[in-house]
């Protein structure tokens, strides 16, 4: 079994994790303070080829695969899980469908732009009374000649506000649930479209997470994605990419705590000794590596799994479910570890700790997984 | 306008030196351009970018010095050549012989390189390597400014700014300072492995065995020794100062 990255995936690895530790990391702690989305730094990421990572080379992308994708989104969040989901939900869930279902007129306009950074992408499927339950939703588009009405509100949207074209799902047709849903693109000047108010989060701060208004929106017949009735198959072909996504970063935030209390636990000295002589200290941290190298497999083996075309729901499930588990576990343990200063921020393991929470709930909550999971079971 | 550039892949300055044997351990370290080296790799793509060329990395070094070549052809450098067979292997006087043996066969007009390497810091190579070429090289540049054949090299003059100027063509070594590295990118990484590197062996060049043998031999390689922890002088002020200045003179020989 050949679980090697290649050559090129670890060159691209390394020039990610070089930029995310030379240039994001000493940002981190005035991201997380100032809750100041860091387009600077995405302009610098743009440049370089990281918000067009897996998108091919004819549409402006680097071509690289999945995998090499995963590894950019573990990178960026060891040092920033903010930018981690600017990243992950600028390209698993605002450029992909575009690349997946667009027209070739679509693509041609939209994916060179998200490619290079020059635009970011959203992706608005959630409402108050639709999280898990998507199906849910009750934003309307109505045709009316060459355009479609749009009607309603969606709430948590990454990227709100940032983003110049949003992947938008609305109900075409009332009487037919799920498959009465249609994706719209809908761009962020569209006139009947307005960002509404932007969440004051416990993590992720840096992040964009905003309401968004639709008042009569008008959005173009060409702006649709896919055909009517189509939004629904649309959502679910995206899950598990983005669900491996969410859990390389999950990764990403575990394997920083992981680091930051390894460090901390060899020079931090009691009653005598550097706590990482205690054995109580040497079997938590044991533990969390061990976790970490677990949360790890999954990751990749998913991964791999996307990238060869093969069906890998199941396997999604398992590494967000374990990976953002084990983002949550090992921040706290982190915390733990460096005892009152973790507390604080001078110390970056409780920002760790408030970005972990919300890899649990977004893009499918963990119980979600574990139903997803126990759905497959059989299979 | 054909640029060369020198490159040798050096340790990380980061890692930690391991001894074993009297050779300095390789395994698990991560390697890099040498950072001189790096600045020199930039400086090209700067001059490429402004006045239009190519640039051609030249190196001599193990197969390992291939993954330094795809990074700096990553940040846009347009070939490369390696000599990788050890018969070309040796000290400053041999790599030197031996890259102006690659280079003069074939077309340059500015060839630039690190001021040094940063694991022996002989910087000893380019130096040596105008001399074989026969052409004149202006050293440590901080800054490089090319206009027709005609080139201005700014120099750190203890403190000030010394500023050289030369008629291609010529070797310029770069110092730290002289511009800020580009990333690679990464539509670069992907280029870099289509983009011609070519090896070179002893039978590839026309080089004596006089040329090749060296002619340092090195007799102990070791760790300097662990810095020990500072005295703390106390007492009376001027028997601590002349303590002080005692210790100076004689046991720390400062001054």
């Amino acid at each position: 079994m050949d679980f090697n990255l290649s050559t090129e995936q670890m060159e691209m690895r390394q020039l990610v994790r070089d930029f995310a530790r030379d240039v994001i990391s000493p940002r981190a702690a005035e991201i997380d303070e100032t809750d100041e989305f860091p387009r600077d730094i995405l302009q610098q990421m743009g440049k370089l080829g990281m918000l067009g990572l897996p998108i091919p080379e004819q549409y402006g992308g680097v071509g690289a695969d999945f995998v090499a994708y995963m590894t950019a989104i573990e990178e960026i969040s060891y040092a920033s899980a903010a930018l981690g989901v600017i990243l992950a939900v600028h390209t698993s869930v605002g450029s992909f469908p575009i690349l997946y279902f667009g027209t070739e007129t679509q693509k041609q306009h939209y994916l060179p732009l998200l490619a290079s950074g020059r635009m970011i992408g959203g992706f608005a499927l959630t409402e108050s009374g639709a999280g898990s339950d998507a199906v849910a939703i009750r934003t309307r588009a109505t045709r009316e000649g060459d355009f479609y009405i749009l009607n309603g509100n969606k709430v948590f949207i990454t990227n709100g506000g940032e983003a110049g074209v949003y992947c938008v799902f609305a109900v075409t047709n009332p009487e037919r649930g799920a498959r009465g849903i249609t994706t719209f693109l809908v761009d962020a000047d569209t006139e009947g479209f307005r960002v509404g108010k932007k969440e004051k989060k416990m993590g992720l701060h840096g992040s964009a997470t905003c309401e968004l208004h639709f008042d009569d929106a008008r959005v173009p017949v060409q702006n649709r994605l896919g055909e009517e009735g189509q939004g629904f198959s649309i959502a679910m072909r995206l899950l598990d990419g983005g669900r491996i996504g969410i859990a390389a970063q999950g990764l990403g935030i575990a394997q920083a705590a992981l680091d930051a209390a390894y460090a901390y636990t060899r020079v931090r000295k009691q009653f005598g000794q550097e706590l990482n002589q205690f054995q109580g200290i040497q079997f938590m941290l044991a533990d969390m590596a061990t976790q970490v190298e677990a949360a790890r497999w999954l990751v990749y083996h998913a991964a791999q799994m996307r990238q060869a075309g093969v069906d890998c729901t199941r396997e999604a499930s398992m590494a967000k479910l374990f990976a953002t588990d084990t983002a949550m576990h090992v921040s706290t343990d982190a915390v733990q570890l460096f005892g009152g200063y973790g507390y604080t921020r001078d110390y970056p393991v409780e920002r760790y700790m408030r970005d972990a929470k919300i890899t649990q709930i977004y893009e499918g909550t963990n119980q979600i997984q574990r139903m997803v999971i126990a759905r497959h079971l059989q299979s | 306008m054909n640029i060369l550039v020198c490159l040798k892949q050096t340790f990380d300055t980061e890692e930690r030196i391991v001894l074993e044997n009297g050779h300095v351990k390789e395994d698990g370290v991560r390697f890099v351009i040498n950072p001189y080296d790096e600045y020199a790799v930039e400086e090209a793509l700067r001059i490429k970018e402004e006045h239009d060329g190519q640039v051609t990395l030249v190196s001599v070094g193990p197969t390992r010095f291939e993954e330094a070549i795809r990074t700096a052809l990553a940040m846009g450098a347009d070939e490369a050549v390696l000599g990788d067979d050890p018969a070309l292997f040796g000290d400053e006087f041999t790599i030197s012989k031996v890259l102006a043996a690659i280079i003069s066969q074939r077309p340059y007009d500015l060839i630039l390189a690190g001021n040094q390497a940063v694991d022996d810091g002989s910087g000893q190579v380019s130096v040596r390597l105008a001399e074989e070429l026969g052409i004149p090289h202006i050293s440590m540049a901080t800054k490089v400014e090319v206009e027709g054949n005609k080139v201005t090299v700014h120099r750190d003059a203890e403190g000030d700014t010394e500023i050289v100027t030369g008629v291609l063509p010529m070797v310029i070594t770069a110092q730290q300072g002289l511009n800020e590295p580009r990333y690679p990118s990464l539509i670069g990484i992907r280029k870099a492995s289509k983009k011609p590197l070519t090896h070179v062996t002893v039978q590839d060049l026309k080089l004596s065995a006089e040329d090749l043998a060296g002619r340092i031999n090195v007799l102990e390689t070791y760790l300097p020794k662990p810095k020990e922890a500072g005295r703390v002088l106390s007492g009376e002020l001027t028997d601590v100062v002349r303590e002080l200045a005692e210790a100076l003179h004689t046991t720390e020989k400062v001054v």
